[in-house]
């Protein structure tokens, strides 16, 4: 059994700040990821940010993953455990961790306080044939071309017009691959105005107020059917276009990671503007259990900039919590609040903000 | 199919390597997941679904959906997105719940 300050559930943008913050503390941290490369959905980013400098803005996703990896690297208090999944939460607050996937090697972790940055899966979408191989999710996608250079197919179909519908769109044509067009359920384009003016410049349409209704093949994509739909989500007759393409992309929207919160007894709620269920937590990130923190997607669905400040205030709090001195902290912990409240003052963040409402355990009241 | 130029990424990808599928001799780049060497050499059905045996093809890419299961040296159920390739692996289709025969 392992023996630890604090564990780190997840090596994306917020477990990799609150890491990297708790240990500058002086914090010994364990930090647990399943995929074969740190930096979650980081290291898929070849766009610039947003914000400011203090959020990276300029920098690609690429590379901001790059200097958080570095910085990790130097410290000596953070073990990592790579490519092993957090399978349960035992109530004597032990964490069974199986490493690997042939030959798995089972750890058990005895930590002091836990944060979960788990992040979020991908929506799927309920249309005829959405089994077929081809039909890939929007992050699936991405993994394939921009980590390991591999085409998914040669003729996509985007299905979402958020801002990762029309980023994946614009890093597929990027990397020499065909986007036939994007569908967009809505009537208005969700995600940036600016990424969507990359995509329609280069030519490709945006189809609002449409859906995916068919896909037809055998062992595969081949063609694809996509129709207008109404105020109330209804398709209209006569308004069917058959597309010829071999790759169907889905960026319907993701859902918070949050099995082991409901596991470990949080107070979950549903909120349809954080993405599905979140655990109740405090400005501090921190749930109605006393050592149980959450940051980023986990916590309600937003964006890397916003990861990064969440898991450093949890990061923070967290050393706190274990009385790690930090001079400053009250000024610290404020400063990052301001920070996070700069980044979520335009148009776009109400309905995260008014989210966050729903689920914020206010000062003194349990 | 690999993606041979791009603006902004360079890819450096490890030793190629020779493993089977289903017998056939394959290259791929060792440490790259599975399923992406077999997508990029233009394999699109990894395993057979248990009822209907309908094909299931690369999806999530984060060992979540069970889409990519396939068997590998004789071992059942391997997430072939998230386990690395290795210099004469065994890989084969899987057909619905998996065996070890």
């Amino acid at each position: 059994m392992k023996k630890t300050d604090i564990a780190i559930i997840g090596g994306g943008p917020a477990g990799l700040s609150a890491a990297i913050y708790a240990a500058s503390l002086g914090v010994k941290i364990i930090l647990i990821d399943d995929s074969l490369k740190l930096g979650g959905q980081l290291i898929k980013q070849t766009h610039k940010f947003f914000g400011s400098t203090k959020q990276f803005a300029g920098i690609r996703g690429i590379d901001i993953a790059r200097q958080l990896l570095n910085k990790i690297e130097k410290y000596k208090n953070i073990e990592i455990i790579p490519n092993a999944t957090v399978t349960g939460y035992y109530k004597d607050g032990i964490l069974t961790v199986v490493q690997g996937n042939r030959n798995e090697r089972l750890i058990k972790i005895k930590p002091k306080k836990i944060i979960v940055a788990t992040g979020a899966s991908e929506n799927m979408l309920p249309f005829v044939n959405n089994d077929l191989p081809g039909v890939y999710g929007a992050g699936a996608v991405q993994t394939l071309m921009n980590l390991y250079g591999v085409a998914p197919g040669n003729n996509v179909l985007m299905i979402g017009a958020g801002n990762i519908g029309l980023i994946v769109s614009y890093q597929l044509l990027q990397a020499g691959i065909h986007v036939e067009a994007i569908v967009e359920a809505l009537p208005k384009i969700g995600g940036y105005l600016v990424h969507a003016s990359k995509i329609r410049r280069l030519g490709v349409p945006i189809y609002t107020s449409h859906t995916i209704k068919n896909v037809y093949g055998t062992d595969g994509v081949e063609k694809a059917v996509i129709s207008k739909i109404n105020k109330n989500f209804e398709f209209i007759p006569d308004t069917e276009k058959e597309l010829k393409v071999d790759t169907i992309c889905l960026a319907v929207g993701l859902s918070p990671l949050s099995e082991l919160l409901w596991q470990a007894g949080c107070q979950m709620k549903y909120s349809a503007r954080l993405g599905g269920y979140v655990s109740l937590r405090d400005g501090n990130m921190k749930t109605n259990l006393d050592n149980i923190y959450i940051a980023g997607d986990v916590a309600g669905i937003e964006e890397a900039s916003s990861a990064m400040i969440e898991g450093k205030i949890a990061g923070l709090n967290a050393a706190i919590s274990l009385n790690y001195k930090c001079d400053n902290y009250r000024e610290l912990n404020e400063d990052l609040k301001d920070e996070l409240n700069e980044l979520r003052a335009n148009p776009l963040s109400e309905k995260i903000k008014a989210g966050i409402k729903e689920v914020l355990i206010e000062k003194g009241v349990k | 199919m690999r993606i041979k130029e791009h603006p902004i990424l360079e890819f450096n990808p490890g030793k190629k390597v020779k493993f089977t599928l289903d017998g056939k001799e394959m290259e791929g780049y060792e440490g790259e997941p599975v399923a992406a060497s077999l997508v990029a050499a233009g394999v699109k059905v990894l395993s057979k679904s248990i009822k209907y045996h309908r094909p299931r093809g690369f999806f999530c890419a984060i060992g979540k959906c069970s889409s990519c299961l396939m068997k590998i040296n004789g071992v059942p159920n391997v997430r072939t997105c998230v386990t690395k390739l290795e210099p004469g692996m065994k890989v084969e289709t899987q057909k619905g719940k998996g065996d070890f025969n």
